[in-house]
């Protein structure tokens, strides 16, 4: 039988502002899939979206769903977490989002390893205004901003994020739907900040002046630069340079989550339990 | 039994312990002076009662949390100063546009910029009537001596809940840092007075939460309870879903404004103080003032009187909207009218708008020093 997706869609908004051939519907497709595996109820989940076309994604799920300001996803998702830490928290960013104007939200909320799954929805450009060089527009691209060519270097997002102390670090693209929805229940399913790169394509404002006209260059360039993990730690270093690794980057299940942390600090307040020391921790500097 | 208390405190602990009475339970803050001893003061009042005070990364994610825990059901505040707020700006518009309550404190130091960081200043008045972009209004309170720092703050809790917006409550350093006895509610009755905001209980599918007659806020249910709607900086229909609907979107912003504004007796609080014996006679002064600066203009008045000058304070509690016709009650009465502020104009320029009068004298000071009853005796001597 067909999957059913009606029951997690808000039908009425229909169809979406995404151009035709969007990768964002599929993720969009893949996350409701994940839920619907995953059997959360509509009621405990929300999802919070930023700034560009991934902040539209809040509007066409039927969960609890809140459009933010751009970049500061995380920074209102905190907020709800901490006063719900029993509920699921879905952050939906765009490159902008997530690695420019909100990367210090990014980094402070991976380094918290506050559980919520932050879904960065990598297409590599500006879409939505129109073609803006973003923190993830490979070098030499041509952009609207930059109509010579791209001078600025390329962020790698889950570099990051393995830096900043994000407990779950994953990369996959819209090509495979079905790694998409099974790195995406992994990601909910664990308890920390699950940091996902995704990437998409934008064959409309990223592909139309960089030779990829059709959505199908767009996405052949995608599975160009994407490997498995497995099969990218077997590459030289000189060949992994223009290789993204998709898969699981990072898992780590010891290290504590935050809102788990700020119930020592009420206990401690509340003479449940002693003041928390170094000795509580096993970095001690 | 006395619904009233003695306590020992400051301003800015007066203003903490405020919030954690009236229900709030969580705050998110960033380091700043003259304003950090409420974050402070919070990050053990918060926990000890199974609420949260987070030390967020920047100013920006603290007032986006605060909005947060908001939008999720809470009472929710955040504390800072001008630079803060100008960093917090953009969100506070978010918290506007969705009708996100939330409480602001801001103990103003010295600006622009960075300023005077550790002395006083009324600077932020005109920042705080718009800091954000847009058509709104704010509201905006300011505390005159310490038990207001707790009152006030209390007040700006039930407000934020009766308006869903955020609530501005202006400190300044001088306020802020004072410590002395003050007397304060109990904590009993503060929680006797809350009302809390609105709550939708019928069936989710009849639920449309900026849905509202014209003049009302949106009701907005607490998030996880089975109502699922949309927040969004958008313009957006009755179910918060973006639109450019054009009767839609005009019909948001006109009751974005005529919530506050055709309701202002409900915000309006001032204090008159020795005004009752005015007359209207020649010779009689009134002194508008607010904040810190009030106490000096009080201990100036009882000189002026002693010298046989008929003197007055008329002061605002509620900043924005502005009292108009209490204001201009006084200002058609008194000829002589003398603004004090630790800033240049700032409110003097709405004294102005709403007397319709151009010969309000004004005495300002902008050097991060508190201005001396001796200099109010001797302004007014000097100009009237």
């Amino acid at each position: 039988m067909a999957f059913n997706y009606d029951k997690y869609l808000r039908l009425e908004k229909m169809p979406t502002l995404w151009c035709w051939g969007c990768g964002d519907g599929v993720i969009l497709k893949a996350f409701v899939r994940a839920v619907e595996k995953m059997g959360l109820n509509q009621d405990d989940v929300c999802v919070v979206s930023g700034i560009g076309c991934s902040g539209r994604f809040s509007s066409y799920v039927d969960f609890n769903t809140v459009h933010t300001t751009h970049g500061r996803t995380v920074a209102f998702a905190t907020g709800i977490k901490l006063m719900h830490p029993d509920k699921h928290v879905i952050c939906v960013a765009g490159d902008g989002d997530a690695l420019a104007i909100g990367g210090n939200h990014t980094i402070h909320a991976a380094r918290r390893n506050i559980d919520m799954t932050f879904i960065i929805i990598n297409n590599f450009i500006y879409g939505l205004t129109n073609s803006q060089t973003s923190p993830t527009t490979p070098q030499g691209m041509w952009t609207v901003t930059q109509k010579v060519g791209n001078i600025d270097p390329t962020f790698d997002a889950c570099a990051l994020g393995i830096a900043a102390g994000a407990s779950f670090v994953g990369r996959e693209s819209m090509l495979d739907p079905k790694k998409l929805e099974k790195i995406l229940i992994k990601a909910i399913e664990h308890r920390g900040f699950a940091y996902l790169d995704i990437l998409s394509n934008c064959h409309i404002n990223l592909g139309r002046k960089n030779k990829m006209v059709s959505a199908m260059d767009n996405l052949s360039w995608i599975d160009s630069i994407t490997m498995p993990k497995r099969k990218y730690d077997t590459l030289t270093e000189e060949e992994q340079l223009n290789i993204f690794p998709t898969g699981i980057l990072k898992q780590d299940t010891e290290v504590r989550e935050y809102c788990d942390m700020y119930k020592d600090i009420q206990d401690a307040h509340q003479n449940k339990r002693a003041k928390i020391t170094q000795d509580d921790f096993a970095k001690k500097i | 039994m006395s619904d009233l208390r003695e306590v020992v405190s400051s301003g800015n602990h007066l203003a903490a312990q405020a919030g954690a009475d009236a229900g709030c339970r969580f705050m998110a803050g960033y380091p700043i002076t003259p304003s950090s001893e409420v974050i402070e003061m919070m990050s053990d009042l918060l926990p000890a009662i199974g609420g949260v005070t987070i030390q967020m990364e920047d100013e920006i994610a603290a007032v986006a949390a605060a909005i947060g825990a908001g939008m999720a059901g809470e009472r929710t505040m955040t504390a800072t100063s001008g630079p803060g707020i100008s960093l917090k700006a953009e969100n506070l518009g978010l918290a506007q546009m969705t009708e996100v309550p939330l409480v602001v404190v801001n103990v103003m130091r010295g600006g622009p910029s960075t300023g005077l960081p550790t002395r006083v200043s009324q600077g932020d008045v005109r920042q705080a009537k718009n800091p954000s972009h847009g058509d709104y209004r704010s509201i905006t309170l300011c505390a005159g001596n310490l038990a207001e720092c707790y009152t006030e703050v209390v007040r700006a809790f039930n407000l934020a809940d009766r308006f869903m917006q955020p609530v501005f409550v202006l400190l300044d350093e001088t306020i802020g840092h004072m410590h002395g006895k003050a007397m304060i509610p109990t904590a009993e009755a503060v929680k006797a007075g809350v009302v809390g905001r609105k709550q939708f209980d019928g069936a989710p599918e009849d639920y449309h939460p900026y849905e509202c007659e014209s003049d009302q806020p949106a009701v907005l249910n607490k998030m996880f309870t089975g109502y699922r709607y949309h927040f969004t900086g958008l313009h957006h229909d009755k179910n918060g879903f973006p639109t450019e609907e054009i009767e839609t979107c005009r019909k948001l912003i006109q009751r974005l404004e005529d919530k506050v504004m055709l309701h202002t007796d409900e915000l309006e609080l001032n204090e008159e103080f020795m005004l009752d014996d005015m007359t209207g006679a020649e010779g009689e002064v009134l002194i508008i003032a607010y904040g810190s600066v009030s106490l000096s203009a009080k201990e100036a008045i009882r000189h002026l009187r002693a010298a046989g000058i008929k003197a007055g304070l008329f002061r605002p509690v509620t900043l924005w909207p502005a009292p108009a016709d209490s204001i201009k009650k006084y200002t058609d009465m008194i000829k002589n009218v003398l603004c004090v502020e630790l800033n240049i104009r700032q409110y003097t320029e709405e004294v102005e708008r709403v007397s319709s009068r151009l010969d309000i004298e004004g005495l300002y000071k902008v050097n991060g020093r508190p201005i001396s009853p001796y200099e109010i005796v001797n302004k007014v001597k000097e100009v009237f």
